[in-house]
């Protein structure tokens, strides 16, 4: 927007960086915490620096409870959930815009009312469902869960993405004598893979991020469990150890800011794309 | 009623394609029948029964109970209490984001490129922390002994989650921090995609910018504006690890409990399944009168599902 006059751009834009900083500032201070040693971090007068940066508070944590065995449990649930619910979500995606089918209709209804069921009110019967199935205390009673209710949304939002790519392309690649499985996945699924980009973002936050899960289903084999859990024994309400909170928090959130800075770009488009639908 | 025009154009075509969308289907309709709709059966089934540990560990037949559960659940003050808290938070907390998350997506569009990546890569960060990470530093920041905020505000040892409206106070800020994002960059990107000329015209025309935000920008965005209100009162209503974390279970005697907590408390500090599972059945028709009011808005717009 061009027409904006010079005095205000320049007030629009010290105000844009100094939110920025106010916004990047709890991120600061968690990993600034980190690296603060014992006695600086229990100060009352907390400084935003640090002179003597020490790793103590990162090698409590991995020393604690096997905190890499957490680590790479939780890799595994949000890996596993991101790439098959990519999977089926294509698959659906491609039955629903590019079929036409009775029910079509219904069932989209049904995958948009899908994305309202509060997956918490779901913990009570899952427990007992994943109980009976002997699924309590694996990862699969956190990566089953998740794959289904990432679906609905990752569905709705492939959507648009395919329904992108042009039926002549399709037609074109059955008159030079392509198998529907062929046009799926080597000409289908490499144009759509930039929306399942920003689909998996979704899918993996909501993995990552599970507490309810872990915190219901994996009682008592704690070698089962993910990294909330592993946060949770340095963040006790009446002594927390804040070191120890602050660095399993910087290690938890390291993989999610990478994984976000790596697919920003397809993130942004991707919504852009799907919300334009 | 498309429906009926391409069913007669396409009759060909789906005659020897009816199998494939439903193969295509299947595997999302089996982990959905499973893993949702099953357990919302499950869910009701169990809201209607006598179901607690005794029945649980098989100690006990479970018995039916019609609406007892219900009648038990609807004559405790504290349910009605924790239902207005639920939907007060849940509507501050979704009135905020979106004022803060328009607002920022407007001035996205008003500064050159650094500061533009500056607050985009600051909001990627709060967006990308765990609700469990975001929750403990946000303690961490307003902790009445060694946080910052209680200094620079000259607070002393105000303890923020003593009291009940200063606690639910910090879990609307912390979500407000990690959910304006989506709303900002949603946002951002469907102003964008309005043509330029559009608005250019608007201000040669001698139009406000609040003028032009109103008249031009809010009608066209629409669309966006409404996804974004769905997304934030789907997810403001189920907050769930934010209170639990940082309040300890749901504050002190329970002040700051929203209906998730509340459930999870009935059912699994209690044992008093039944009553959870109510409470969840409650909530589940909550938001499926909040989807419903969706759909309509769908409708109306015209969109084509």
């Amino acid at each position: 927007m061009t027409f904006v006059r010079r005095p205000w751009r320049l007030l629009a834009e010290a105000s844009a960086l100094l939110i920025a900083l106010v916004v990047a500032f709890p991120l600061y201070w968690m990993v600034l915490g980190a690296f603060k040693p014992a006695g600086e971090i229990e100060s009352s007068e907390p400084r935003p620096w640090t002179l003597a940066p020490s790793l103590d508070s990162f090698r409590r944590v991995f020393e604690q409870n096997e905190f890499g065995r957490y680590f790479l449990n939780s890799l595994v649930v949000a890996c596993t959930v991101v790439i098959v619910s990519a999977l089926i979500a294509f698959l659906a995606a491609t039955a629903v815009t590019r079929f036409r089918f009775r029910f079509r209709t219904t069932l989209l209804i049904m995958f948009l009312v899908a994305q309202m069921v509060p997956v918490e009110a779901l913990t009570i019967p899952l427990f007992f469902l994943m109980r009976d199935f002997g699924q309590l205390n694996t990862l699969g009673s956190l990566i089953l869960p998740h794959i289904a209710f990432s679906l609905p949304f990752a569905i709705w939002m492939l959507r648009g993405f395919v329904k992108a790519v042009p039926q002549a392309l399709e037609e074109a690649a059955y008159i030079d004598g392509a198998s529907r499985s062929r046009f799926l996945w080597q000409i289908l699924f490499p144009l759509v893979f930039p929306g399942l980009v920003a689909t998996s973002v979704f899918s993996f936050i909501s993995a990552w991020n599970d507490f309810l899960f872990a915190k219901s289903f994996i009682i008592s084999d704690t070698s089962q469990s993910t990294l909330p859990m592993a946060l949770l024994v340095f963040y006790q309400p009446d002594e927390p150890d804040w070191g120890g909170v602050m660095a399993a928090s910087t290690v938890m959130t390291i993989p999610v800011l990478v994984f976000f800075v790596l697919v920003q770009r397809r993130l942004v488009s991707g919504l852009g794309g799907a919300v334009k639908d | 009623m498309t429906d009926r025009t391409d069913r007669t154009d396409r009759t060909n075509r789906t005659d020897r394609t009816t199998r494939a969308p439903w193969l295509y289907l299947a595997p999302a309709l089996v982990v959905l029948g499973g893993l949702l709709v099953y357990p919302i059966y499950q869910l009701g089934l169990i809201s209607f029964f006598q179901y607690t540990q005794a029945q649980v560990s098989g100690g006990e037949p479970t018995s039916f109970q019609g609406f007892g559960n219900y009648a038990e659940l609807f004559g405790d003050d504290q349910f009605w209490q924790v239902l207005l808290a639920t939907v007060v938070f849940a509507a501050a907390c979704v009135v905020s984001t979106l004022a803060v998350g328009c607002a920022l997506a407007v001035l996205l569009t008003r500064v050159r490129a650094v500061p533009r990546l500056a607050l985009m890569l600051a909001a990627l960060g709060a967006w990308a922390t765990p609700a469990i990470t975001g929750s403990t530093v946000w303690l961490f920041l307003f902790d009445p002994d060694f946080g910052p905020v209680n200094r620079v505000l000259g607070l002393g040892d105000h303890s923020w989650t003593y009291g009940r409206f200063s606690a639910f106070l910090l879990v609307l800020l912390e979500v407000v921090w990690c959910s304006f994002p989506f709303v900002m960059v949603t946002v951002y990107a469907g102003i964008r995609a309005v043509p330029s000329e559009v608005l250019e015209a608007a201000a040669l025309d001698g139009a406000s910018q609040w003028r032009i935000w109103r008249s031009v920008l809010a009608p066209m965005l629409r669309p966006i504006l409404v996804v974004v209100t769905i997304q934030s009162v789907i997810w403001d209503f189920k907050v769930f690890t934010q209170i639990y974390v940082m309040t300890g279970g749901g504050g002190i005697a329970g002040q700051n409990l929203v209906l998730n907590v509340y459930a999870y408390q009935k059912a699994f500090a209690s044992s008093q399944y039944s009553l959870g599972s109510a409470i969840g059945v409650v909530m589940l028709l909550i938001l499926l009168a909040v989807t419903l009011v969706y759909l309509r808005l769908l409708r109306r717009q015209g969109e084509e599902l």
